[in-house]
């Protein structure tokens, strides 16, 4: 019944402390596809996308009610180690954050841990290779990541992603520190990458969602308040909510 | 530049009468108060100015004063003698190895138990009540006079646990006394360190001490490493709580292990000063002068390491 869904949220509320901000979601993701969740700020989307990897296990507060399913196992109540669980949920951040080493340790630090078997060197190309990013750095693998320009930094975050071999891969607005330049190579990017991956993104940029999901989730206030293909969602939405904010009249 | 219909020009002619009355910067809805706030200026750097060279000066005249009474003492056989009764044959060699001991044994302890206890308050234990209570705890320990960390040492190390007076107690005793500083020190330095290195590092499937270990405390080592060099600065130049426990004043030999007696720098100075010979005084002026050598290299060694940390991680 849920196999169609890689990743299931089943009655889903999350709160942080006696503040609920996610309500009641249920929402399935498909495999190897992207859904964009869209919402004004504060409509708690990315605090449900952090959700899929246990990022607010982080804050002390945080408390969650119903199920969210991998793969048909619920990762709150399942004996599966976090670790193992956060190695198939890839993220990338809002802010690039890569680690202040070389390009090359960047890739191989998440493998390494986890015990990677495989031949190293060909781990950081091939991951450098499918995040586009190979071409431009292939001649200064062991300079710091951090002398990479914004963008870059951002497409090494998924290959660092992608060198962990994840089924699904988290991107919590991941464009919105970038010059459109940037941005337009990521989502070219992404558009890729869903051939291999789940992909779930959070975005504030409507036209994004619109050009590189095939489906979309709104939420508003806490709510989900429509799901559906990106298309049908775009052009005929069910829900008046969802039309203001899609036509521009609030968030 | 230099053409003459440039529009910039009304305002560099204004520029050049002091920005006073020129007529283009005129708005009633500003008065700006130049010479006020001018003389304030001038007034404010003079202050910081004075206070900058009345430190420098205090220190000049000390360090002036300390070399004219004890370089002439200063020579290879102060250095490599014990001490004596009589000032031409007196030496310093035990005290400068038995400072060498105790920084060994106070780096060694403060620093695990430091950095530790500081990984743990900030990286791992839970942000709750206890926490900030033991946190202000903690800075107010590191105000408590030192002697007081003396008369602790005497019991739990020269007593309870019976090291006597050796070099050991010693260094555990300064360590206690140093803890605080590390722990507050290196807090701030992980604290300074951004929460995406530890997010990032956890969506890769990493443990908390994977991370810690591989990112946030590399990250923060600048920070750890200058808490450490000011903390052992101190360390070294306490008196206070090594005669509490008993540290002798003369000693005629270096130690050579961890239970064996010892003296160290400042207690040997201590002593000179306290006699009433006049050429003692002039012995723990040259003493002071090994002190502040020793200072110097240890810090040195602190900044070199540091630099190549940087270097590294590159």
């Amino acid at each position: 019944m849920s196999s169609e869904y890689v990743l299931e949220t089943k009655d889903l509320s999350l709160s942080y402390g006696d503040n609920q901000v996610v309500n009641n979601v249920s929402v399935g993701f498909k495999e190897k596809a992207v859904t964009a969740l869209i919402g004004p700020s504060g409509c708690g989307k990315s605090t449900l996308l952090r959700t899929f990897n246990r990022m607010n296990d982080f804050i002390d507060v945080f408390s969650h009610s119903g199920e969210v399913l991998f793969r048909g196992k619920d990762i709150y109540n399942s004996p599966l180690d976090v670790t193992d669980f956060r190695r198939n949920v890839g993220m990338v951040f809002q802010k690039p954050n890569p680690f202040s080493s070389s390009i090359k340790k960047n890739i191989t630090w998440g493998p390494k841990i986890n015990g990677y078997q495989g031949d190293f060197d060909e781990l950081v190309e091939t991951s450098l290779k499918k995040a586009s990013l190979w071409n431009e750095v292939k001649d200064k693998l062991n300079s710091s990541g951090l002398d990479l320009s914004g963008g870059q930094q951002q497409r090494l975050c998924i290959a660092r992603a992608i060198a962990m071999d994840p089924s699904v891969i988290l991107m919590d607005e991941p464009c919105s520190a970038l010059d459109p330049q940037s941005t337009a190579a990521i989502e070219k990017l992404i558009t890729e990458l869903q051939e291999n991956y789940t992909i779930i993104i959070v975005t504030h940029n409507m036209q994004q969602a619109a050009r590189i999901s095939e489906d979309t989730a709104f939420m508003y206030e806490g709510d989900l308040v429509e799901v559906g293909e990106t298309s049908q969602l775009f052009s005929s939405p069910e829900h008046k909510l969802t039309q203001d904010y899609i036509g521009g009249r609030f968030g | 530049m230099s053409q003459a219909s440039s529009p910039t020009v009304p305002v560099v002619a204004s520029k050049n009468q002091k920005n006073r009355g020129g007529e283009t910067l005129e708005n009633p809805k500003f008065i700006p108060n130049h010479s006020g706030r001018r003389m304030r200026e001038y007034a404010f750097r003079a202050v910081i100015v004075s206070a900058t060279l009345a430190a420098l000066f205090i220190l000049i005249v000390l360090t002036v004063n300390v070399f004219k009474q004890g370089l002439p003492w200063l020579d290879q056989q102060f250095l490599t003698s014990f001490p004596s009764r009589f000032p031409e044959r007196a030496g310093i060699k035990s005290a400068i190895w038995g400072s060498v001991w105790l920084g060994g044994f106070t780096l060694l302890f403060s620093v695990f138990f430091g950095v530790g206890a500081a990984l743990y308050l900030e990286e791992l234990a839970p942000k709750n009540r206890i926490n900030r209570i033991l946190e202000v705890n903690i800075s107010t320990l590191a105000g408590v006079p030192s002697i007081i960390y003396g008369m602790l040492g005497l019991t739990l190390f020269v007593r309870i646990m019976a090291f006597e007076r050796s070099v050991l107690a010693g260094g555990l005793t300064l360590s206690l006394l140093i803890m605080p500083v590390i722990i507050i020190a290196t807090r701030e330095a992980l604290k300074c360190v951004p929460d995406d290195i530890r997010l990032g590092a956890a969506a890769l499937g990493a443990t908390k001490w994977q991370a810690v270990r591989d990112h946030v405390l590399p990250a923060a080592m600048p920070g750890v490493l200058t808490g450490i060099i000011l903390a052992m600065a101190r360390a070294v130049g306490e008196a206070a709580p090594l005669i509490m426990i008993g540290a002798l004043s003369y000693v005629a030999f270096v130690p050579e292990s961890a239970f064996d007696a010892f003296t160290a720098l400042p207690i040997q100075i201590f002593n000179w000063t306290s006699r009433p010979k006049e050429e003692f005084h002039a012995l723990a002026a040259a003493g002071i002068i090994v002190l502040l050598g020793f200072l110097l290299v240890c810090n040195s060694i602190a900044i070199l390491l540091r630099l190549k940390w940087k270097d590294h991680r590159r």
